[in-house]
């Protein structure tokens, strides 16, 4: 490692602008990330953020503006070039080679060679021993990748990065998957590496990682710079401002609403080794919360009310009627609406047309004599997606070209269309900005003042305590807790979802 | 921004991003259908014959099979699975009618027996993959085998060729003097009824969804397993249909009837711009690709061109149809990137990127 030069800053960036055809998506990227210190770069979803970092990384060639390291232009045309020049960078979900043990995956392409250029095994598990020990962290690197949490991939992607004595290392929301534990492992890793002299850009959407780890903070707005503070001089709101340029005013705007007779009523819902004996109620026009830790069994309760999964003994009744098990289309059609957790996957078809998504659901509504034409999914969709304030040029734009938060309203629209009684919403913001959250905050709360009865899953703690009127605690698969808001505290909650738990690394 | 029931501030769509004559023109259905109307002009200018009624006549009885089974094929495709037992089927139902026939049946009596056998295979494929969960490759390279066997089993290496001269002569008629066959009648109403079904239906929507996304098909409530089932009841039926008029339009009941006639009607769905991947294609494409497969290999052997020259040239052709969607998708791109930066530059730029004020 050379010594770092004091003036020239690693990493910096001068009015770097990218188009994509008539898309300008970056149009004056600025950055300056000096050596030993953890720099954040926030922004809403389209702010440009990832379009810097794959200009950084090679992926993309700028337009104009200047790209420097250590204080030298350089101008990289793959990816290899920025990896040969010691940029790295961590992806929120790493591409490892799942057959492969940790150490071939670490030195996958370049293996170290032994006499005869046969591979050195002995050496390179030394080397991978070496590296974790630097990191602080314990992985057996004779193991196969698969079967690694995120978190310890994306741990092998840093030592990955280290080997290639990569002095910038830029990761890109890394932390959206991990648990808390999961975070502060690698926030000290982090560290670590910053005191190491290395420069680090950190993205995030997660306010409070930002201001946990966090040197300096560099804010970009519709593809440009917007300003560059010292993250101790600053506070989430000032941040929250430059980000959207206008003030949000609440991101939480919960409005009482009147709760009215019970919706949905779960009796000793078990499903064995993944919940057990569940049971709860959702009135109408009240917003109950569902938190816990990853993996505690949130999205399974959800998943088998819904009956896409099934469930062993237990009851769901919606208004007094029983809902069969295992049978999402009756669910629906007693008036159910399911958000999944995993928008591309679950949510959306996501090569399917805005209109065709909207409409997917209430399509059987629209036929007439059995013969359903685009013009009447239109018709139906429009209305919908304008309620919602999608952005899109037409109906029959495709779904995979919109961002998140987009994405996002097309499948709230899709499972409002179908007016129903109960709304169970899995991470209703998770991954899309924070305008679109607090529109998405406010929508809940106008739904539920009109008397939907709202089920809501939500890892974000702050989320779950501003929007819910009464939070259900899921640990490992039980129900430990019903607070209702007023008592409902940060503390509280995390002690019912932890409680009894060894709390360690 | 805000989420409100006030119409005025809430956004109206056009349905369509791009003028109909781009929408209708520069797609892979757009480009074989242009191709067929070139090949069709070239072959009835340059080769001999090829304009004469009797050549059409025989072209059309001749891919009248393919037709058939190429439609429950394109939405088998378009669903995601595939169906290879097709011409096994097509072989079972010929042996049927003929031991049947053979044995004193009446040609509808044996028909409605050889269409019945059809659905039971086509739900027994339909089990293994809908419900047992099985990859439909596999099952019906199996059932392919299966069906074939039975087939040659009942019969052996014996050919029937026997049948009521009214039924066979049915077959080879043509609708009044037009040299139209009386089959078309037959493919028109069920490309009628497909068509429909595929493009104009629940079902049909549901069928893209599976093929896009099954998973996320599931979360909207389609009823993945009960329509997968379906595609294959209806692959098997139609097969067994194409069958019988097999059979009497050759007057030949054997086990190895239309053997390797699965691979001319999935290369004919892909030539008509259906994805093999599922969620994409469209029927009228494929009707325009099984058409210029017949008027090529025809064309070509009225001029002399041996078989395997014909195969070659159908060969090359597909893998072009299946190239061209990238180069299609590439023209497209750069028409509109042109369109874009004369004029509206701002209006077209997709949401979220540099306009988040709007």
């Amino acid at each position: 490692m050379t010594a770092a030069d004091g003036s020239a800053p690693a990493l910096e960036l001068r009015d770097v602008a990218k188009s994509f055809g008539a898309v300008r998506a970056l149009s004056a990227g600025s950055l300056r990330v000096r050596h030993g210190s953890i720099h954040a770069l926030v922004g809403e979803n389209g702010a440009g953020k990832s379009t810097l970092v794959k200009v950084v990384a090679g992926v993309h060639r700028r337009e104009s503006g200047d790209l420097l390291l250590d204080g030298e232009s350089v101008d990289f045309t793959s990816t290899a070039e920025s990896k040969a020049a010691g940029v790295a960078v961590i992806y929120q979900e790493p591409t490892l080679f799942p057959d492969l043990s940790v150490t071939e995956n670490i030195f996958m392409g370049r293996q170290l060679l032994g006499a005869g250029r046969r591979i050195d095994r002995a050496a390179m598990y030394a080397e991978a021993e070496r590296l974790f020990t630097g990191l602080g962290v314990t992985i057996d690197p004779r193991r196969p990748a698969l079967g690694l949490s995120i978190a310890d991939q994306q741990i092998i992607e840093i030592a990955k990065a280290i080997s290639l004595e990569a002095r910038v290392l830029i990761m890109d929301e890394p932390t959206a998957a991990l648990s808390g534990v999961e975070v502060e492992r690698l926030f000290t890793v982090a560290r670590r590496l910053r005191d190491e002299g290395r420069a680090l850009v950190f993205i995030s959407h997660r306010f409070d990682e930002v201001f946990a780890l966090c040197d300096e903070v560099t804010v970009m707005r519709d593809g440009a710079y917007v300003d560059t503070l010292p993250v101790a001089e600053t506070d989430v709101d000032q941040i929250v401002a430059l980000m959207v340029g206008r003030e949000v005013g609440d991101l939480f705007p919960k409005t009482p609403a009147e709760v009215g007779a019970p919706v949905l009523e779960v009796t000793g819902l078990t499903s064995a080794g993944v919940f057990h004996d569940v049971s709860f109620q959702v009135r109408a026009g009240e917003i109950v919360g569902l938190a816990g830790l990853v993996g505690a069994g949130r999205s399974e309760i959800a998943r088998a009310v819904f009956g896409v999964d099934g469930y062993q003994t237990g009851e769901v009744t919606l208004n007094g009627t029983a809902i069969p098990k295992r049978n999402p289309r009756a669910a629906i059609r007693a008036g159910m609406a399911f958000i999944p957790e995993d928008r591309r996957r679950q949510g959306l078809v996501i090569d399917a047309s805005v209109s065709r998504n909207v409409a997917g659901v209430i399509r059987s509504r629209l036929a007439r004599a059995g013969l359903l034409t685009q013009h009447a999914e239109n018709h139906a969709s429009g209305p919908w997606a304008g309620r919602l304030s999608v952005k899109t040029n037409a109906l029959d734009a495709n779904a995979a070209t919109m961002s998140g938060g987009n994405q996002q309203k097309v499948v709230i629209a899709k499972w409002l269309a179908t007016e129903p009684k109960l709304l169970i919403i899995d991470e209703p913001t998770r991954g899309i900005d924070v305008g679109t959250k607090a529109e998405v905050h406010r929508l809940l709360s106008e739904l539920a003042g009109q008397g939907m009865a709202i089920m809501m899953i939500s890892s974000e703690l702050p989320e779950v305590l501003g929007m819910a009127d009464r939070v259900l605690v899921v640990r490992e698969g039980n129900l430990t807790a019903d607070i209702t808001r007023a008592d409902a505290t940060p503390e509280n909650v995390m002690l019912a979802a932890t409680r009894g738990r060894e709390v360690s690394a | 921004m805000s989420i409100s029931t006030d119409t005025e501030k809430t956004p109206a769509y056009p349905d369509y991003a791009q003028p109909l004559w781009r929408r209708v023109l520069l797609t892979r259905e757009g480009a074989i259908i242009a191709l067929l109307v070139a090949v069709i002009l070239w072959a009835i200018y340059f080769v001999a014959y090829f304009g004469s009624q009797l050549t059409m006549t025989f072209l059309l009885l001749d891919i009248a099979p393919i037709l058939l089974i190429a439609l429950p094929m394109t939405l088998v495709i378009v669903s995601g699975e595939i169906d290879l037992s097709v011409a096994s089927i097509v072989g079972l139902s010929s042996v049927l009618v003929g031991v049947l026939v053979d044995h004193g049946a009446s040609v509808p009596v044996a028909a409605v027996v050889a269409l019945v056998a059809g659905l039971a295979c086509g739900a027994l494929n339909g089990f293994l993959i809908a419900y047992v969960g099985l990859p439909s490759l596999a099952v019906t390279i199996g059932t392919l085998a299966l069906f074939r066997g039975i087939a040659v089993g009942v019969l052996g290496t014996k050919a029937i060729t026997s049948f009521p001269a009214r039924w066979s002569k049915l077959a080879k008629d043509e609708i009044g003097s037009t040299g139209v066959p009386v089959v078309m009648i037959a493919f028109v109403v069920l490309a009628v009824g497909f068509t429909l079904l595929l493009h104009f239906s629940t079902f049909g929507r549901g069928v893209y969804d599976i093929g896009l996304n099954t998973e996320a098909a599931e979360f909207t409530g389609v009823p993945v397993r009960r329509t997968k089932f379906m595609l294959f009841l209806l692959s098997g039926v139609v097969s067994a249909f194409a069958g019988i008029y097999f059979t009497l339009r050759f007057t030949s009941s054997r086990g190895d009837n239309a053997t390797g006639l699965e691979l001319q009607v999935i290369a004919a769905v892909l030539l008509g711009g259906v994805s093999i991947f599922g969620g994409r294609g469209r029927l009228h494409g494929v009707i325009a690709g099984v058409l210029l497969i017949g008027v090529i290999s025809s064309a070509l052997r009225l001029q002399g061109v041996t078989i395997n020259v014909v195969n070659i040239i159908i060969g090359l052709l597909l893998v072009a149809s299946v190239m061209s969607t990238s180069v299609l998708a590439w023209v497209s791109d750069a028409a509109a990137r042109r369109h874009n930066r004369s004029d509206r530059r701002s209006e077209l730029a997709p949401p979220g990127v540099g306009n988040q004020e709007r």
